[in-house]
């Protein structure tokens, strides 16, 4: 029923809708929310229908000359079709979740217009058949990440996220830029269906190109260094950082990896690169773990987490097993929205206290929210027979076979993980309630735990083999036969070391954590400094040499020499001429006397000869 | 017998005199008086000139109808220059040409 030319409306529909919610609908924001929500049902039906389905079509965009054509195309392989439906899945719900989560915004319009410019974009790169159009569509993922972090502009925190999250971006795509040239320069292609890689390029060079690209995914999947963006990314609206932040769009860098990989083969890459992507996958998931253990704002306790689970989808990627990336993304994208979700309806329910120190008991209160976080968080840490148990160990078992120290520092962010959520759960749910906000929590509507409730369900089933066969992005997937091994125990003793150390700090409801005021948690809650490292070093040094540069060409050459030296010259000039003007009389007179004799010496010695 | 060149040497010291006065004296009178004397130089030139072009033992009348000429203007521009000391007293309350120097401004 549904065919492939259907894709095209896939990828433009958000984009026309987007058009219209700006344009007619600036002020009506129930009617530009009603419309992006059906726009985004509309592109979950044609994903389903696109799910199997094979094919390739582009046309031309612009034509540089007979060397170079950048085409706007689409690619259709299980890859992409099945990345579009956790795209609109989620999307969907989270459009949903909005309805309710922004009814009250003032600005709702302009939330749900920047809401289908993302699924526009993302459509893109998720589609793209060729590097040059994912790196379109990987800077207007990036705009309007910039837009929707920005939501709530007239707070300064909001604004100066938005915009460290777009730079700190940049930085990664000036990496992925010159990755695509120096590819486009050895393959001779963009597209993804032709590229490779000639045998006899020199190693250096597949190397510089491979890594050059995985900056643009260590920007946008946060990655170290740049990770620093995603926790403040949590200063907008709480779908937004379900949707974006979570679930798709930080999952683009494993994507587009993922989707190089496939191109090119795992073979060609280099051993180098790869140990390279991995440890930096590593290093993410364990800083960022530790860095969520100290952190007092739910959010952000989620957004850490992110970082690490993106870690571990990046350390897969490494290790050379796109499979397993691709599933715990997959798993990841359902279990961490429900819990963005999740926190979000407990953020509106407490009247949009974010500080868990300040809820408590809230189990009783919102009995359907709990249940569906705690879900989320059964599959986060990976307790046996959940998705995201599944995803972990095939990560896990990788890891085991071809770096054995990669795989004790993935046991190590489970048992981390373990901790930081069951602190989560501890605190939040039970015990007393800590403020009045928690004490008038309430059950929020059906209109936000539907989606709940449907991403609950998913987060536990969705790693079965028979949703797993047919719904992970990746050509060719199956789902490995469980058995019991070394992964399996370590990370059931991660489980349990997590569960009883989370209990012995948080049960029975403590004011305050026992664990911080001393150094360690001081420098956990301040990012181990890295952000201030950031901003006193970096920034200030560039922003330094570049004042200093300036500086000299404006002050001292256009400034002093050029202008300053025109002035000068005309008032010396003038200042001399000025001494003949004195008004004294005395002066103009010996003056007269002087030109007098002058004309009379010449008058009579020079002209009288002729 | 007095030589032509006698009589313009004497104009000219006259003269020197006069302008050397009109330059370094401050007092605006001492001025005036000295401008006066290049004129009366200027005379004594004119008039040696005509006895000296003259023919069939008369002089050449007209360097001494110039001078007579010099001389009525002179008196006119003595008046007015006097008056306009006067005047310029009155505003100034000076006639020292050193704090004369408005034109300046």
């Amino acid at each position: 029923m549904i065919e492939i030319e259907n894709t095209w409306l896939l990828l433009f529909l958000p984009l026309a809708v987007a058009a219209c919610n700006w344009f007619f609908f600036g002020k009506k924001g129930n009617i530009a929310s009603l419309v992006s929500t059906l726009a985004c049902l509309v592109t979950l039906i044609i994903s389903i229908g696109l799910l199997g389905k094979t094919g390739e079509e582009s046309f031309t965009w612009i034509s540089l000359g007979n060397a170079f054509n950048l085409s706007i195309g689409f690619i259709l392989d299980d890859l992409s079709t099945r990345m579009m439906l956790i795209v609109t899945g989620i999307g969907f719900l989270v459009h949903v979740f909005s309805l309710a989560y922004m009814k009250d915004d003032e600005s709702k319009a302009r939330f749900f217009t920047g809401l289908s410019l993302f699924m526009f974009s993302m459509t893109g790169i998720v589609l793209a058949n060729n590097i040059a159009m994912t790196f379109i569509f990987w800077e207007l993922v990036g705009l309007s990440s910039y837009l929707l972090i920005g939501h709530w502009y007239k707070k300064n925190t909001a604004a100066d996220a938005a915009k460290k999250a777009f730079i700190t971006n940049r930085v990664g795509d000036f990496g992925f830029l010159i990755g695509i040239l120096t590819l486009w320069a050895l393959s001779g292609t963009l597209d993804f269906s032709m590229m490779a890689i000639p045998a006899e390029t020199c190693e250096t060079l597949v190397n510089i190109t491979l890594l050059c690209l995985f900056c643009g995914a260590v920007g946008k999947s946060a990655q170290f260094p740049l990770h620093v963006w995603l926790p403040d990314a949590m200063e907008g609206p709480t779908p937004v950082s379900a949707l974006i932040h979570a679930a798709t769009m930080v999952a683009a860098g494993a994507y587009m990896m993922v989707r190089v990989q496939t191109s090119l083969t795992v073979g060609a890459f280099p051993e180098l690169t790869a140990d390279v992507i991995s440890i930096v996958g590593a290093i993410t998931a364990i800083i960022a773990a530790f860095m969520a253990t100290q952190q007092n704002d739910i959010k952000r306790v989620l957004a850490y987490s992110t970082l690490s689970q993106l870690g571990y989808m990046v350390m897969a990627l490494g290790l050379l097993s796109g499979e397993s990336a691709m599933y715990h993304l997959y798993t990841h994208a359902w279990f961490k929205a429900l819990l963005f979700l999740g926190a979000g309806a407990i953020i509106f329910a407490c009247h949009h206290e974010q500080d868990i120190w300040k809820m408590g008991g809230l189990f009783k209160r919102m009995k359907i929210t709990s249940f569906c976080f705690l879900m989320g968080t059964l599959a986060l840490i990976a307790v046996p027979f959940t998705s995201g148990f599944f995803s972990k160990e095939m990560i896990l078992e990788a890891a085991l076979h071809k770096h054995p120290a990669l795989f004790w520092i993935g046991v190590g962010v489970a048992t981390l993980t373990t901790f930081y959520m069951m602190r989560v759960i501890l605190v939040v749910f039970f015990g007393k309630e800590r403020s009045k906000n928690a004490e008038h929590a309430h059950e929020v509507g059906p209109t936000m735990t539907l989606p709940l409730i449907v991403l609950a369900v998913l987060s536990i089933i969705s790693g079965y083999a028979f949703m797993s066969d047919n719904l992970v992005p990746f050509n060719g997937f199956s789902a490995p036969e469980f058995h019991f091994g070394l992964p399996f125990y370590a990370s059931m003793g991660a489980l349990a070391l997590g569960i009883i150390a989370a209990v012995i700090f948080y049960a029975g409801s403590p004011e305050k954590d026992k664990l911080s005021n001393n150094w360690v948690s001081r420098a956990l809650q301040n990012r181990l400094y890295i952000d201030a490292f950031y901003d006193k070093v970096l920034i200030r040094g560039v922003q330094g040499i570049g004042a200093a540069i300036i500086d000299c060409l404006d002050q001292f050459l256009i400034g002093g020499v050029i202008v300053g030296g025109i002035a000068r010259l005309v008032a010396a000039i003038g200042g001399l001429l000025r001494k003949l003007q004195s008004g004294s009389i005395l002066a103009y007179t010996i003056l007269f006397g002087l030109g007098m004799i002058a004309v009379v010496f010449f008058t009579v010695f020079y002209s009288c000869n002729n | 017998m007095v030589t032509l060149t006698q009589y313009l040497i004497l104009s000219g010291i006259l003269f020197s005199i006069g302008l050397v006065g009109v330059i370094v004296r401050r007092d605006i009178i001492v001025i005036f008086m000295c401008l006066e004397m290049m004129l009366s130089a200027a005379n004594l030139s004119l008039v040696a000139f005509s006895r000296a072009q003259g023919q069939n033992g008369l002089p050449n009348y007209d360097g001494q109808v110039m001078s007579l000429f010099i001389i009525t203007i002179a008196a006119a521009e003595v008046a007015i220059g006097l008056a306009l000391i006067v005047a310029l007293y009155r505003a100034k309350r000076t006639i020292n040409t050193k704090d004369l120097d408005t034109l300046k401004d």
